[in-house]
């Protein structure tokens, strides 16, 4: 098996899949993580995307902004699409309708039509094994819809169905781990990937595509719009998520853990929470709850590390 | 009854439907909400979400439409007053449920702020193509209660209306409203809670006891009382045929009195359930009949008409299903045709067609994601006059 691990920039595939002058917002990570994460996946490929922020801004003619097949599903059937499109062409390729070659089937949502209205067709699709890779895009809210919450949204963000207010700290629950729902699907790859940090980005991408069965791909996608906060603060802030521990950066491969960017000491909380609006309405004494609640977490993943989940 | 105080923002706003939609339910007592964002109707769960905790309330954003649909049936057995709110594909997805709440009967209200379709369609444009959906669109065979506002202060009202109507028959109301009316911003007057009439759900007369009959109802009524759960009743709540306590009863007998009266309860209510607009039909030749947004368009093709000395009238069914048909069948006897103009490719015109009897009747149709334009519907009454 080739090594998985080196990328390095000189490989980065030049070929855009996911062309230029699509309508994303200013400072869209989202649409950053989708550009790179198609650059790796190439030619050969096949989207199955649910309704959300990724469909309106990439696919209205005359600015579309794909150059491989794909098409725009229900808001709650991404995985289902996908795994049928899977089906059908090893169908096609069976009888010799299709020339075997190597077709990577993909399906896309953001963060409620994975982690919300579509884990159902999701966990479907992974219990059934189809080889497909699903990317779960996190902005941590509805967006498209103008910045509801989701259950994807963390703990304190003010969201307009969550609102901050003086009998609300915003949203009031904590973010649901959907890399580790999939993880107990036993499929052979889910990995949280984040394009601030692009070659660990890379090297999953080309993990997932490789991997023999469904692939689960679970993408910090800072939302500048959402997060009412500076757009050019994306790629920090992307940093920040990862290095704070909001976000850590990890696989788990054939059911065996690996922080990929292993951070022992995390920076402060603050540091990641003071420039987005959505939390501005948090006292220090909360702040100081979800540090403590977001170190926990990442320790107990250190403790996993190299473990056989 | 007068409607509770807390929930009645009384005052004289500049509100959009949506938002009056949701102050027309708290103003109801509506005290429990669940929903999911879709556009045109997001704003309605929006603002929902941030008055419910000031009056007692709860507003929860369930996972999906699905669960949205269940879950407010949930809380309106717990003795709520409940609302759920979507559009197009979300409202798609709760007709399961919306069966279940008429097979169940239970009362609940489905604000749709119907968008263009089929399927994803245009999400921020306007259409009137859910209305055979609202009346029949869960399997099975059931009678729903249907109102179409066509301005923000009638979202108000006719909200507080539809709450009243959902316990009054133990029914599930679809309150359709169109993207235009959700968005269009008016005065909107919200009177004194002491002037708002509110309807409480019937309770039963007798204490709970081995004899209670959930679904028993009292003499010459086809809806039964209503107990909260936990409050002694026996409960057995089931979308199975059932019989009046509840069980199953897997038989045609059980079937033919269930349906029948579930169907009848709506449909032979019709008399006391019509409420209508009409402008000019007196002396017309020519009745336009239109329904939300559009029966404030064909006002003005009514105007452009009359100017032309052609006698033209509109009739605005306010609660279309069921439709108010008597006064549609008094109208046929004396009108020339019926124009009426929707924004759809022909749902309520059958109905109408069907009551017409022999008298013409027309559609001007409209696919959705703008107003007809005036002017069109007067080209199709002047070739009905021609």
């Amino acid at each position: 098996m080739e090594s998985l691990n080196v990328f390095a920039a000189r490989l980065w595939p030049t070929e855009n899949r996911f062309a230029s002058g699509h309508r994303a917002c200013q400072g869209c990570a989202e649409a950053l993580a989708v550009r790179m994460i198609h650059g790796v996946l190439g030619r050969n490929t096949i989207v199955a995307s649910a309704t959300g922020c990724m469909e309106i801004i990439s696919s209205s003619y005359p600015d579309t902004a794909w150059t491989v097949p794909w098409l725009h599903v229900a808001f709650e059937n991404a995985a289902a699409v996908a795994s049928g499109v899977e089906a059908g062409l090893k169908i096609l390729v069976k009888k010799g309708k299709l020339p075997k070659r190597k077709i990577t089937v993909v399906g896309m949502g953001g963060d409620g039509a994975t982690a919300d209205i579509g884990l159902q067709a999701l966990s479907g699709a992974m219990e059934r094994g189809h080889k497909m890779i699903y990317v779960c895009y996190d902005n941590e809210a509805y967006m498209n819809t103008g910045i509801q919450r989701s259950s994807s949204t963390p703990f304190g963000a003010s969201t307009t169905t969550s609102p901050a207010g003086s009998l609300s700290v915003g949203q009031s629950t904590w973010k649901k781990n959907m890399p580790m729902v999939i993880a107990a699907h036993n499929v052979p790859y889910v990995a949280t990937v984040n394009p601030s940090f692009p070659f660990d980005l890379a090297s999953k991408v080309r993990k997932a595509q490789a991997a023999n069965g469904p692939a689960y791909l679970h993408v910090y996608a800072c939302c500048p719009t959402g997060w009412r906060m500076a757009p050019e603060l994306a790629i920090a802030i992307g940093r920040l998520a990862s290095r704070t521990g909001v976000f850590p950066l990890y696989e788990v491969e054939n059911g065996k853990l690996h922080i990929t960017v292993p951070t022992p000491k995390l920076s402060p909380l603050k540091e990641y929470i003071q420039p987005q609006g959505r939390f501005r309405h948090l006292d220090d004494a909360t702040v100081a709850e979800i540090e403590k609640r977001v170190e926990e977490e990442y320790r107990k993943l250190e403790r996993r590390e190299g473990l056989v989940l | 009854m007068k409607a509770d105080p807390r929930g009645v923002l009384t005052g004289v706003h500049f509100l959009d439907g949506d938002h009056a939609c949701c102050e027309g339910a708290l103003a109801a007592g509506c005290r429990c909400a669940f929903g999911y964002p879709i556009t045109p109707s997001t704003e309605v769960v929006e603002r929902i979400a941030q008055r419910l905790p000031t009056v007692g309330g709860v507003f929860l954003q369930m996972e999906d439409e699905i669960a949205s649909s269940i879950a407010i049936q949930g809380a309106a057995w717990g003795g709520k007053k409940v609302l759920s709110v979507s559009s197009g594909p979300g409202i798609s997805l709760m007709m399961e449920h919306i069966g279940l709440a008429a097979m169940t009967e239970t009362p609940c209200v489905f604000v749709n702020v119907q968008r263009a379709g089929p399927s994803t369609g245009l999400p921020t444009l306007v259409a009137q193509a859910d209305m055979m959906q609202a009346r029949w669109g869960s399997h099975g065979d059931y009678e729903v209660i249907a109102i179409c506002p066509n301005s923000p202060q009638e979202c108000f009202d006719l909200t507080l209306h539809a709450f009243n109507l959902a316990e009054t028959y133990r029914t599930p109301v679809m309150f359709m409203m169109d993207e235009a009316v959700g968005h269009m911003t008016e005065r909107v007057v919200i009177p004194a809670a002491e002037q708002l009439e509110v309807v409480e759900r019937r309770r039963p007369r007798e204490k709970p006891s081995d004899q209670y009959a959930l679904y028993r109802c009292e003499p010459g009524s086809r809806v039964p009382p209503m107990p909260p759960v936990g409050e002694g009743y026996r409960f057995h709540v089931t979308g199975l045929t059932h019989d009046e306590r509840g069980y199953p009863v897997m038989n045609a007998e059980a079937q033919d009195k269930l349906v029948r009266r579930l169907v009848d309860k709506i449909r032979l209510a019709e008399p006391e359930l019509a409420r209508y607009e009409e402008f000019q039909v007196d002396d017309a030749d020519v009745v336009l009949v239109a329904y939300g947004i559009t029966s404030r368009v064909v006002q003005r093709s009514m105007r452009l008409a009359r100017e032309r000395g052609l006698k033209v009238g509109v009739f605005r069914p306010v609660v279309v299903w069921p439709f108010p048909e008597r006064r549609l069948r008094e109208l046929a006897r004396r009108v020339k045709a019926f124009v009426v103009a929707e924004l759809n490719l022909g749902q309520v015109v059958l109905e109408v067609e069907r009551l017409a009897g022999g008298t013409r009747t027309v559609l001007a149709s409209h696919a959705g994601g703008a107003l007809h334009e005036p002017e069109a519907i007067l080209k199709v009454v002047q070739e009905v006059l021609r």
